[in-house]
């Protein structure tokens, strides 16, 4: 014991003195690169050269038509066809810009970037999963048995949301909504897997884009009011409550911005667990770099302590993957049932 | 900032992909799976009534047959019973039938033997009377051998038939 503790004692003396001969990181770069959109896909660093994917630059300018290329040529402050990505201190930083005349322009951008691409592998991935478990189905008897393995996942998964989340949250027209439901929980389900997953083609940061939860929270709220039964619309516009209530458009003002800011809450909350949840684990991983400059032993042992935390949060984050996939379908349900809700008062008026 | 700039193009393809995705998943996808499953549970709830109903048949069946049982064993007390009675009243009959049998068998030897022995005495009393007529006339004889006492005989006789007729 005593041995041990002057063998570690000299371990530290010759290792604190060592400094590795790396670079000052910039944090905001390194997590903005990481949780945001880029038109290339960075895979890693192989001494000094950039691996990554090139991605199509999809853009339509208001002088110079439209325009198709590769992001390769734009990496590294490169200009191609008068476009290029806007550095810090310009608008639109980081984003494609074209060189006109009259300044800057930001052109309409349809690129595949690399949340599209991210967007496209987890559709794709989604899809191959519940076909695959679709097809089961054709090639067996599914009266005589029940599926096993993948297949029984999926079922397993399927019966679970349609029973624990729309079932009892949508009511009795259920079936109408479980195949936007369902589409939505296992897209948002896959993605956020998917985000954690550190290498391509994982990693990207799609349910922590607010663009993406921002049209997720925009088909909920279509499948909520365009099929709002009429109770639904009088309990805006005409509640039950007292006239001086509604003479004085108190509770009418309030209903409406209530049929707005619920799926602003499911937007705001997919994006901000899953962009958090990304933020934790570049940020307790950053130490290991960050300390690099700092000497050898301190940089080992808070490298070890990095490492168990990043273990931990990429633990909590699968289950968040899941949680937050849950919580999306729930809202979405009960804010559907909500809308589809009938009067009870008005029948047993009727039976009085 | 631009993290919380919805991005125009994200917005395009996610649209797009996602309608595609959903059209997919909700014509080969989802709705296969959720058919199956509530078909095969519907199934299997059948199952479960129909089980619960032969349970219960099944039930009622033994139910019947203990009655069945039950009833059967009576019928084969009662049977037993009118069969033990049956036989009683046969022998007790029978032996009454014997008994009066046996009392005409008896009484009718008895009024034979009571006629053998009328006979009997009247053969006796016949036997006696020819021997007593034999032993008289043996006695007459002999006692009317001479003349004498035949006519003192004759005239006691006669006297006899008077006082008969006299007293008549």
């Amino acid at each position: 014991m005593k041995g041990a503790r002057r063998i570690f004692a000299v371990i530290v003396a010759v290792l604190l003195p060592l400094t590795l001969g790396a670079a000052e990181l910039d944090m905001r770069e390194y997590l903005l690169g990481h949780v945001g959109d880029s038109y290339g896909w960075h895979i890693a660093t192989v001494r000094g050269e950039a691996v990554s994917v090139h991605l199509p630059v999809i853009v339509r300018s208001s002088v110079s038509g439209w325009h198709v290329f590769s992001s390769g040529h734009i990496e590294e402050g490169g200009s191609w066809e008068g476009f290029r990505l806007a550095t810090g201190d310009e608008p639109h930083s980081g984003k494609l810009v074209e060189e006109t005349p009259e300044g800057l322009l930001r052109p309409f951008d349809i690129s595949i970037t690399r949340n599209v691409l991210g967007l496209m592998v987890n559709s794709s991935l989604v899809l191959l999963i519940i076909l695959f478990g679709a097809r089961w189905y054709r090639r067996h008897n599914a009266m005589e048995e029940a599926p096993r393995g993948f297949a029984g996942i999926v079922e397993m998964m399927v019966t679970m949301v349609e029973d624990d989340i729309i079932k009892p949250c949508v009511g009795a027209e259920y079936k109408k909504y479980s195949p936007y439901l369902l589409t939505a929980f296992f897209f948002i389900f896959i993605s956020n897997l998917m985000g954690i997953v550190p290498f391509f083609p994982g990693g990207a940061n799609v349910t922590g884009n607010i663009a993406i939860t921002l049209c997720l929270a925009l088909f909920t709220f279509l499948a909520v009011n365009i099929f709002g039964s009429r109770h639904y619309y009088k309990d805006i516009f005409w509640p039950d409550v007292p006239v001086f209530l509604k003479a004085f458009p108190l509770m009418p003002i309030i209903e409406t911005v209530g049929v707005f800011t619920k799926p602003f809450s499911l937007m705001v909350r997919l994006f901000a667990n899953i962009l958090a949840g990304h933020m934790m684990i570049l940020g307790v991983l950053s130490v290991i770099f960050i300390t690099a400059t700092m000497g050898a032993f301190l940089n080992g042992s808070l490298t070890v302590i990095a490492v168990l935390f990043g273990v931990f949060m990429d633990i909590l984050e699968c289950l968040v993957a899941f949680l937050q996939a849950y919580v999306f379908t729930m809202l979405s349900s009960v804010f559907i049932g909500l809308s589809r809700q009938e009067p009870e008062s008005v029948h047993d008026d009727n039976k009085l | 900032m631009s993290l919380i700039t919805p991005d125009i193009g994200l917005i395009f393809w996610m649209t797009l992909i996602f309608a595609i995705l959903f059209f997919l998943l909700a014509k080969f996808g989802f709705p296969i799976i959720s058919g199956m499953v509530d078909k095969r549970s519907r199934r299997i709830e059948d199952a479960i009534a129909k089980a619960r109903e032969a349970e219960e048949r099944l039930s009622s069946i033994a139910d019947e047959q203990s009655r069945m049982l039950e009833d059967a064993r009576r019928e084969q007390a009662r049977i037993l019973k009118e069969a033990s009675d049956t036989r009683d009243n046969i022998i007790e009959e029978a032996r009454s039938r014997a008994a009066e049998e046996a009392g005409k068998i008896l009484s009718g030897a008895k009024s034979e033997i009571a006629a053998e022995r009328e006979e009997a005495i009247r053969e006796i009393r016949r036997y006696a009377a020819s021997l007593s007529l034999g032993v008289a006339e043996k006695i007459l004889r002999k006692e009317l051998s001479s003349d004498e006492a035949q006519n003192a005989f004759v005239g006691r006789m006669m006297d006899e038939v008077e006082r008969n007729t006299d007293k008549s």
